[in-house]
């Protein structure tokens, strides 16, 4: 049979099924695979708490969504155009997201009467009406798998868990992808088990050439490559990033790193990555809780480490009297919280920007540190060497904050030239004649004096310090002056980051601002409202504290000030306090990312009618 | 190289006065503590090869932690119970480096107890002193976790409920590889017990009663006041039977498991009955009976190295384990790390 070939500019398809399905593994295979193939792309990773929840439950669906394009992309895709379900439970819970219209691929072997049962449907959805208005394609994916899978020598139970190899061969030909990179793949990974790697690699093929024969499909797909910018590329998630982007640090500032962690959804990845780099010297310490995870790091930045901690939003709660010990001490630490849904273990696996005040205010006493944010997965590299740079420099605590939805989402990265990234200048004290533990230079900086250099011994802690001296002092006027010079520390980085760029309409009618993760669906929003001629701007904050010197006038130039945050309205608050504007919150609190449509129509409901068009 | 390095070490000599710094010592009069910091300042300059700039003390909050603000080294003085997780970061980012823990028994085995077990499991290469005055004393007076069952505070006006932790236990459950228990007002004593800490690799734990003057006066006397120190403490030491006394004429046997005391003047018993004491016996058995002998059995409170045994530390397993991943995998490039993987060019 001839079948048409047909081409698209843009994509969004999501794998959905149990836990034990292996959706994570199926999306990440199609996502490398369409990243070398030169699309731009986005991820969006879903998936439970619980490891393996019962078999065929809703509340054990993982899914993954992958967004690809021929064009620039900003997020992972509001609706899936394609949802491949695994089984009935992974219908239920993802059918309301995909397109009108869309195409559903089911495996119709699982949509037996006790699956039925355990995703609550009493009727069969596939022949009550439930997916009716859909483009639905039933493949017996189980049977197909275990057909092709005859003449290994596997279990049953083996067999079948290859049918999500044999959904990526279908879905890998339906959008002419090669299957070459995952074949690549088996090969390493299951280098010591040659009969699952064959098996996988039957699967896969098997479902490669079902495409190619089967009736049910009578169209194929091409999406072309992204005219992205020249260089070479990979892709990478927000995790991945950060480690590397700390290991690119410890190299440009010639310090060894430290990583005190406690494993911790979702932050563990980093862990894991730093841990396999110790040819870079790097030292992780697996601490036995977070509070000795990130008093371990304090300890290693005052014997002259690049001191990291990784963590999450509960962790960051257990460490923050030692962070509140690092401001005191003058020691540069970087403390890493992926965000997730709160508060207390709240939702582990789900995003949301809900610690930002916690990352602010989070401390006992007047206790001011450095606030970051990436916005996308890739820029948390570089900004893992902008929050070392300025924790050295200042003398500081630095807290980064980035989210479950950057750092397990991934996206191409440009990679950088290595010589070209900035050198992060280190200056220990070594000379004996005239130090003073709390000396200040231009910036108010503390020396940096570590053990071993003879002559420079000296302690510091958490009581109240003189200034200079470094002596321990309840003075009164000392203290005020102490807690203003820390304060001013912070505020003095002010003249040393990036003013805020604004994109956009100059005669915007409406300012639309942000942080962290919903970079994305903001842009995408604003770009789409000013498509249509609404006359749009947003600015993107990658500093919280201290914010850019041009806040203030920024926001003033505006009437209109939307602020979409993944919270109860936190950015809004600081910015209204700290500048006296109206700020519209706009506050989606579901543990997963902005839509760009949702705030799209939230653009259109402020603007109203014809409002602002050109 | 390695000459060099001997030759460095014997040139450096201190006198005591070089380890004091300015800082007014600010405990109240006649605390144990002065006598803790006058042993670590006698012992220090004796401490052959280990320059006061290699030196970082550590601690935590409490009276004793105030310790590293009256010694002229390295110093951090934590949060509380934290110090050994501190500590541990300095070690592991710099194992060159000499380190000490002053903490006290509701910093040490209270808020941080965890940190405690999980440094010796560990074997850290630390030097941990345990300042145990069986009370809150900066806090002004409430039971600690070494308070005896009963004791009335202001926390506990009808008495405590609580069980004590014996923290030599604690220590050899948690497999320090060094547990040592000495007194404050045994200068001679306390400073064999800095000297052997000193010298051992790995996490070494010394206890040391101390007397808090004004919240639990005489906490110890009953065993460490001169009139019966005698009869009442048992100097442990390698290789030697365990015995005691004005005389030296009581020991220690075995009844079984169970440690008994007899008398050795009557003629009805030996020497050759009495139990021999091996520190270098890691046969938790030993560490078992051991922890038995103690006042609450009617026996004498052993003082002196409890263990010493050897095996690898955790900071110097992290040092070998970079060198022996740089030997096999090179000096990490930057550039090949970023571009590996599946990478596509753009052109």
């Amino acid at each position: 049979m001839e079948k048409g070939l047909l081409e698209l500019t843009d994509v969004t398809v999501r794998f959905a099924g149990d836990s034990g399905d292996g959706m994570q593994l199926t999306g990440s295979q199609f996502t490398n695979t369409t990243a070398i193939v030169g699309n731009d792309l986005s991820t969006l990773p879903d998936y439970p708490a619980e490891i393996r929840a019962p078999a065929g439950t809703t509340y054990g669906v993982s899914g993954f969504q992958l967004h690809f394009s021929s064009n620039d992309i900003q997020t992972p895709g509001d609706e899936p155009d394609v949802l491949v379900a695994m089984n009935p439970a992974a219908l239920k819970t993802n059918l309301s997201d995909l397109k009108k219209g869309g195409t559903l691929i089911v495996n119709v072997n699982s949509f037996d009467s006790k699956n039925l049962r355990l995703a609550d449907y009493e009727t069969n959805p596939l022949e009550d009406g439930t997916v009716e208005g859909y483009n639905v394609i039933q493949v017996p994916l189980s049977q197909l798998t275990n057909t092709a899978l005859e003449d290994t020598s596997l279990s049953a139970k083996e067999k079948t868990r290859c049918k999500n190899f044999f959904a990526l061969g279908m879905m890998y030909w339906l959008y002419s992808r090669p299957i070459e990179p995952t074949l690549n793949w088996l090969n390493v990974k299951f280098k010591n088990a040659p009969e699952i790697k064959a098996a996988n690699e039957k699967a896969l093929k098997a479902g490669y050439y079902f495409g190619e024969t089967t009736e049910v499909f009578t169209t194929r797909y091409e999406v072309k490559p992204a005219t992205l910018p020249k260089g070479t590329y990979r892709n990478i998630s927000g995790n991945e990033a950060l480690a590397l982007g700390f290991i690119a640090a410890s190299v440009k500032s010639g310090l060894p790193l430290f990583l005190g962690s406690y494993p911790i959804t979702p932050a563990s990845d980093i862990l894991h990555e730093l841990s396999r780099h110790k040819n870079f010297g790097v030292r992780t310490f697996q601490a036995e809780d977070e509070i000795a995870a990130v008093t371990a790091a304090l300890g290693a930045a005052y014997s002259g480490a690049l001191a990291i901690t990784t963590t999450s939003g509960p962790g960051v709660a257990l460490k923050t009297e030692t962070i509140g010990l690092a401001v005191m001490t003058e020691l540069p630490i970087v403390i890493i919280d992926v965000q997730r849904g709160g508060p207390s273990t709240g939702l582990p696996t789900k995003t949301e920007q809900s610690d930002l005040l916690q990352a602010m205010f989070g401390r006992n006493g007047e206790a001011p540190v450095a606030v970051v944010a990436p916005a996308t997965p890739a820029e948390c590299f570089s900004m893992a060497l902008e929050a070392s740079r300025l924790a050295i420099k200042y003398m500081v605590p630095v807290m980064y904050l980035s989210d479950g939805y950057i750092a397990n989402g991934s996206e191409p990265w440009k990679l950088p030239d290595v010589d070209a990234l900035p050198e992060i200048e280190v200056k220990f004290r070594t000379e004996a004649e005239g130090f003073k533990p709390y000396l200040r230079d231009e910036n108010l900086s503390r020396p940096w004096a570590l053990p071993g250099t003879p002559g420079l011994e000296h302690r510091v802690g958490g009581l109240e310090k003189a200034n200079i001296t470094g002596d321990v002092s309840y003075d009164p006027e000392n203290h005020e002056f102490m807690v203003r010079l820390r304060a001013q520390k912070v505020k003095n980085m002010e003249n040393d980051i990036p003013e805020l760029e604004v994109r956009g309409d100059k005669d915007a009618e409406l300012l639309v601002i942000g942080w962290g993760g919903t970079h994305g669906a903001i842009s995408e929003a604003v770009d789409r409202a000013r498509n249509r001629g609404l006359k749009v701007a947003r600015v993107h904050f990658r500093y919280l504290n201290p914010l850019p010197k041009n806040t203030g006038e920024v926001l003033r130039s505006y009437k209109k000030i939307l602020c979409p945050e993944l919270n109860m309205g936190q950015l809004s608050k600081i910015l209204r306090n700290e500048f006296l504007v109206d700020i519209e919150p706009f506050n989606k609190i579901q543990g997963l990312p902005f839509k760009s449509s949702e705030i799209e129509n939230k653009i259109d409901s402020i603007l109203g009618g014809n409002n602002g068009r050109k | 190289m390695a000459d060099n390095k001997v030759q460095e070490q014997v040139q450096v000599k201190y006198t005591s006065k070089d380890f004091a710094t300015k800082q007014d010592v600010r405990w109240c009069p006649g605390c144990g503590d002065y006598s803790i910091l006058a042993q670590v300042h006698r012992t220090f300059p004796d401490l052959i090869g280990i320059k006061k700039e290699d030196i970082v003390w550590v601690s935590g909050i409490g009276c004793s932690s105030r310790f590293p603000y009256y010694m002229n080294t390295y110093g951090i003085h934590g949060i509380h119970g934290r110090a050994p997780a501190i500590a541990t970061g300095v070690k592991v980012a710099r194992p060159d480096l000499s380190v000490w823990v002053a903490t006290g028994d509701g910093d040490l085995l209270s808020i941080g107890g965890n940190h405690f077990i999980h440094a010796c499991r560990k074997n850290i290469d630390l030097k941990i002193l345990l300042f145990n005055n069986r009370i809150y004393g900066l806090t002004k007076g409430q039971y600690s976790p070494t308070s005896e069952q009963g004791k009335q505070t202001k926390t506990t006006p009808y008495g405590s409920v609580d069980y004590p932790f014996n923290p030599i236990s604690l220590a050899l459950g948690a497999d320090a590889t060094f547990v040592a228990r000495a007194v404050d007002r045994d200068a001679k004593h306390l400073q064999s017990m800095l000297k052997r800490a000193a010298e051992h690799k790995g996490t070494a734990f010394i206890e040391i009663f101390q007397n808090c003057v004004i919240f639990n006066d005489g906490a110890f006397d009953d065993i460490t006041d001169k009139k019966v120190k005698d009869e009442k403490l048992l100097f442990l030491e390698h290789n030697k039977p365990m015995i005691f006394g004005a005389n030296k004429d009581k020991g220690i046997k075995l009844d079984g498991l169970k440690p008994v005391v007899i008398d050795l003047s009557e003629g009805k018993h030996t020497i050759d009955e009495v139990l021999v004491h091996d520190e270098h016996d890691d046969n938790p058995a030993r560490a078992g009976i051991l922890i038995n002998i103690d006042k609450q059995q009617d026996l004498p409170t052993p003082i002196g190295v409890f263990k010493q045994i050897l095996k690898p530390t955790y900071d110097e397993g992290v040092e070998n384990q970079v060198k022996q991943v740089t030997e096999k995998k090179g000096i990490g490039d930057l550039e090949k790390v970023l571009f590996s993987g599946n990478t596509w060019s753009v052109n």
